[in-house]
């Protein structure tokens, strides 16, 4: 790690470096735009992935912290930026211009701390409602019901959005832009919509038939999951994890655990680790089983939901007999997992495997074969790799544009690099591309769960942890593999038994975003196409 | 009278007393022979015959999909004919949180059901607000914002606990009175009167 | 083959030896307007409980079968609901057009209705250019979603509805032209005389290649023409949430829903008609024994069992099969049917003049 540290201190010799994993960076708001510039595109570094931009309040002062993976050498790096000004009015410089997706991500800073960014395009909240007073991930945030009363009345709809620019005389000048012209025809579409898969809100305008922009509203299910962890106890934040992304809900539990162990020093044993993997893949397969359903739902093809939903029901079925739950299931905790393997789990996944198979074969004669079907989806919502990276796309969608963004490779983490599997990329980029992407990801997940199922090493499935788990001062970062895409999470400690800060970065907000871009030029019915070939899930989006 | 539903015996379901309760206020009340036949034809249809709008915010939906899947199957009742526009459906489901930006839209979808309609809460999130009670962005329950029939606890609840909800309701509305005489729809209509949208003229 | 007109001739002799012949005729229509509402309805809810469990099946389900015997009573049961309930008045539509819309889509598959063989000698409207009148009205249903989709002043139910008027208007092209080919090997346009030409052999039979061709673009068309599955962009539940009819309640929705239901019924009544011999029997040249015991199955029967197989063909395509996008769905039509079909009616010819059929 040493040879990129080295060239930032050459070039930006005020910066300072600290952390041994993963490096942060702490820099001034004056030089940030330049050596944002240098990291993307110096040949040594690269850092051409933005994984996600963390909003901090330490009270004293507001900032960001950017964490930057490089896609060519794997490197993660993180950069701290303090926002200049007051409390009243914060700014730090936009990179909306070197990564795509910093647009919204810098929206969302924007929403919970308050931070401007200057030439962002676009500087309107993202989750609250255009009215909302007060920042609600600012440790001062005043939670009084009365000033953001519930309210049945329609929220104020804008069509213009603000920019702020930096003027000569070194002050902040707002600007209005108009997101939708005057006369342009514009479609509300959700957030009660049977394709927006929960409650997202597209504003789309178009011409007839052909969808001219798109300007996504989210927030509809924000339910602050990040403030609530900061008023609660370590072992007590896990049991949001399952309700973000309810569909890797196994998933986001052990990426919490591992950090909260990360951070503790916790060593928990090989079985429960096998059990962990052995439960995220599993959740893989259920979750992209109901992505194949749903999606051929959303283009016509009903059945289709009926035949995978079978197969979600026989993993269900394992996990309640170990986990006790259908969905919900809180079985990761800190120190390994809840309770030991039911008795009859091996004999329940062989069957399973045993029958994957065939149903696999099933969905490739109803649906990926069917003329209407490629028609509908070859060729349409093309995303190039390059844009995939711009727009932090990851997950199958973003490796069926020929990005190899699988954390489970790039960032190896519980036992996943003793397991022999591949990582499923295509080329072609389109949604045809998206959906075998997880046909065969079902494949991988299957492959796994063959190894670990005959070898699940015996031992004790929880060590003993502190039930009041403090952890020490200082911050972790890190990246695993979601069902959906890369999930990063942010842990800041103070020494105390709660979270200073819990940023959760879901691979969803970014699926969301890229629609835009992509559905451009094509047909309303492509809309539903590309949406559902993304297959974000809105509370994993909203948090 | 007894109100059973979808050919169940009433023993397996004499364990709403809420229901023991309107029962026993229609019997007081008493009834004309003719229009109680009819009020039992109508009940009887519309017993029979409740659409979901398709509306789900998070979790609970899921499993309103794994509800109307193979395993579980809810058309055995009628109930699988979702509609998307929420004019021609029967009752909502609320499956999953109301959050603060959502009130007003969700209020929008009740208003514009035909009546009669109904609204199940499924889940905790609906009932009180659930885990996110505490949060600055969560209604606590959406008693507040519309009038609710049935209360389907858990997180998520069942497909089982919601097969069982709908009943309930089923037999809820086995003892409505389409003529007069003692209706919920007169609770329904002191409690919209009681919470009125600003700026729509209901 | 038993013919049934004896029924109505006797009711016709009973009415007309106590009163007047005007008053006769005046009763008679009134009494076969009511039988017609009254199959109408029935057989619209039938089709509704069919498709249920027809679909129920491709999925392995069970489908309805709580509300009276099998699940039977199901659909009557949201036809009372649908009657009693709530009509939304809205603000800002044209109250006429809007009220007008249902009426002239169910009214438009009444009259279709009306044509239809239903046996040896029941049939409402016989008259020597039967199919051109079929044709005709069945083309006002889309006026009636039009509008529908105008009138409600919402966007979704605009897209919903010029998608259907340009969907409808393609593909009653196909399904004229098929219809035409057909009958040039009958010779006739009236539907008891293309019924007779088929006593000896059905005509998908008769006509073989081109007969067959004509059968496969009438069902896609057909498919199209009622607006259902993979062609049911008009009312895409994805992505116009429910198409032309997001804003009608109440009874009116249960218009179009019934109306949904009989124009599968119509479509494949005609199919039932053009190509396998409407009420006829299943005839074969040469096998008079067969053709005899043939003749026992009621014709009603016949006609009945004709379209609700080839109803399960067009039900099975709507859940088996994902949906077009409408420049799809438009190319489809004009660069690939419409020409087939016009080399098809130019070989028909060709094999009526050369005497080629069987």
């Amino acid at each position: 790690m040493a040879y990129s540290t080295d060239k930032i201190t050459k070039l930006f010799p005020q910066a300072t470096i600290e952390g041994d994993n993963i490096p942060v960076v702490t820099i001034a708001n004056a030089q940030w735009h330049d050596l944002a510039k240098t990291l993307r595109d110096d040949a040594d570094l690269k850092m051409d992935y933005l994984v996600t931009i963390v909003g901090m309040d330490w009270t004293t002062n507001l900032g960001c912290i950017y964490y930057l993976m490089s896609t060519t050498y794997d490197k993660i790096i993180g950069v701290k930026v303090l926002a200049e000004g007051d409390r009243e009015q914060p700014y730090i410089q936009s990179v909306a211009d070197l990564w795509a997706v910093a647009t919204l991500y810098e929206r969302e800073v924007y929403d919970f701390f308050g931070i401007i960014f200057i030439d962002n395009p676009d500087m309107r909240r993202l989750f609250l409602s255009i009215d909302w007073k007060g920042y609600p991930l600012r440790k001062d945030y005043d939670e009084d019901p009365a000033l953001n009363p519930i309210s049945t009345e329609s929220e104020r709809q804008s069509d213009f959005t603000d920019v702020y620019v930096m003027g000569a005389d070194g002050k902040i000048q707002k600007k209005e832009e108009r997101i939708f012209g005057k006369d342009e025809f514009v479609v509300n579409i959700g957030p009660q919509h049977p394709a927006t898969h929960g409650v997202l809100r597209f504003r789309t305008s178009v011409d007839g038939e052909t969808i001219k922009k798109i300007d996504v509203y989210m927030g509809y299910i924000h339910r602050g999951v990040e403030k609530l962890c900061e008023s609660l106890m370590y072992p007590q934040t896990l049991h949001y994890m399952d309700r973000l992304d309810y569909f890797s809900a196994h998933n986001y539990h052990h990426a919490l655990c591992m950090l909260i162990e990360k951070a503790a020093g916790i060593e928990i044993s090989r079985r429960a680790q096998a059990i962990r993997v052995l439960m995220d893949e599993l959740s893989r397969i259920a979750s992209h089983c109901l992505f194949i359903g749903t999606y051929c739902m959303d283009l016509g093809a009903t059945t289709m939901l009926f035949y995978t939903l079978r197969v979600r029901e026989q993993i269900l079925d394992i996990m309640e007999k170990t986990c006790g739950a259908r969905m919900t299931f809180n079985y990761d905790c800190i120190g390994g997992v809840m309770q030991d393997l039911a008795p009859d789990f091996v004999e329940d996944v062989k069957a399973l495997l045993a029958t994957l198979p065939t149903n696999l074969k099933e969905y490739d004669e109803i649906f990926t074969g069917n003329v209407i079907a490629r028609n509908r989806l070859e060729g349409v919502g093309y995303l190039s790799r390059e844009d995939a990276i711009s727009y932090a796309v990851t997950g199958p969608s973003g490796r069926a544009s020929g990005w190899a963004c699988d954390m489970r490779k790039l960032q190896p983490y519980s036992i996943y690099p003793e397991l022999d599997f591949e990582e499923v990329i295509a080329t072609e980029g389109d949604s045809m591309a998206r959906y075998k992407c997880r046909l065969k990801e079902i494949e991988q997940s299957a492959k796994i769960i063959e190894q670990l199922i005959d070898n699940i090493p015996d031992g004790e499935y929880c060590v003993k942890v502190p039930k009041m788990l403090k952890l020490p001062v200082g911050s972790w970062f890190q990246v695993t593999e979601g069902c959906r895409g890369a999930f990063g999470l942010y842990l800041e400690s103070d020494g105390s038994t709660k979270p200073y800060r819990l940023k959760i970065a879901p691979p969803c907000l970014p699926l969301a975003a890229v629609v835009d871009p992509i559905t451009r030029g094509t047909k309303i019915a492509d809309l539903i196409t590309i949406g559902g070939s993304m297959d974000y899930i809105v509370p994993d989006i909203d948090r | 009278m007894e109100v059973t539903t979808k050919s169940m015996p009433y023993e397996a379901f004499k364990d709403n007393e809420y229901i023991e309760s309107l029962v026993k206020e229609l019997q007081e009340s008493g009834t004309n022979v003719i229009v109680g036949s009819l009020d039992k034809l109508i009940n009887w249809g519309r017993s029979n015959s409740i659409w979901p709008l398709t509306f789900a915010t998070s979790c609970c939906g899921i499993e309103f999909v794994s509800l109307g899947a193979a395993r579980f199957d809810m058309a055995r009742f009628g109930w699988e004919v979702a509609r998307s526009s929420p004019r021609q459906a029967d009752f909502m489901m609320v499956a999953g949180t109301i959050v603060n930006r959502m009130v007003p839209v969700f209020r929008r979808l009740y208003d514009q059901l035909a009546e009669p309609k109904y609204v199940i809460a499924c889940g905790s999130c609906a009932i009180s607000g659930g885990p996110f009670r505490k949060s600055y962005h969560v209604a606590k329950g959406i008693e507040d914002i519309v009038p609710v029939d049935v209360f389907v606890p858990g997180c998520p609840p069942r497909p089982e606990a919601m097969i069982y909800g709908i009943m309930q309701l089923s037999r809820k509305i086995k003892v409505e009175r389409f003529f007069g005489g003692v209706n919920r729809k007169q609770k329904q209509e002191e409690f919209l009167a009681a919470h009125p949208v600003p700026g729509v003229n209901d | 083959m038993q013919d049934l007109s004896f029924i109505t001739a006797w009711i016709d002799q009973l009415f007309r030896g106590v009163m007047p012949g005007w008053a006769a005729t005046t009763i008679e229509c009134l009494l076969v307007g009511v039988g017609l509402l009254l199959v109408y309805s029935l057989l619209a809810l039938f089709y509704i409980y069919y498709e249920r469990k027809l679909c129920a099946a491709f999925q392995c389900r069970l489908g309805p079968n709580r509300v009276g015997p099998w699940g039977l009573l199901q659909s009557f049961a949201d036809m009372f609901k649908m009657l009693i309930k709530e009509i939304i008045h809205l603000d800002h539509i044209d109250r006429f057009l809007f009220a007008l819309a249902p009426y002239l889509v169910i009214i438009a598959s009444m009259l279709a209705f009306a044509v239809l063989p239903w046996g040896n000698g029941l049939q409402v409207l016989n008259f020597n250019i039967g199919i051109f009148f079929l044709l005709a009205v069945s083309s006002i249903g889309v006026l009636g979603i039009l509008l529908a989709g105008w009138s409600s002043n919402n966007k979704f139910t605009l897209i919903g509805s010029l998608r259907s008027g340009a969907q409808m208007v393609s593909y009653e092209l196909s399904i004229g032209l098929s219809i035409i080919t057909m009958v040039c090997l009958a010779g006739t346009m009236s539907v008891e005389g293309i019924v007779t030409e088929q006593s000896d052999l059905w005509f998908i039979f008769k006509g073989h290649i081109p007969a067959i061709i004509a059968f496969v673009i009438y069902m896609i068309a057909g498919t199209a023409e009622t607006n259902r599955g993979p062609f049911d962009l008009p009312e895409a539940e994805s992505e116009l949430t429910a198409g032309y009819h997001t804003e009608y309640s109440g009874i009116h929705f249960g218009f179009f829903y019934l109306a949904e239901y009989l124009n599968l019924f119509i479509v494949s009544g005609v199919a039932a008609l053009m190509f396998f011999g409407g009420w006829m029997p299943l005839h074969i040249p040469g096998f008079d024994g067969f053709n005899h015991i043939m003749d026992y199955i009621p014709s009603v029967v016949w006609f009945l069992g004709k379209c609700f197989v080839l109803s399960f063909i067009i039900i099975q395509f709507k859940w088996t099969f994902p949906r077009l996008r409408i420049d799809q769905l438009l190319s489809l039509e004009w660069k690939y049917l419409l020409p087939i079909n016009l080399v098809n009616l130019v070989l028909m010819v060709l094999i009526i003049v050369f005497n080629l059929h069987f």
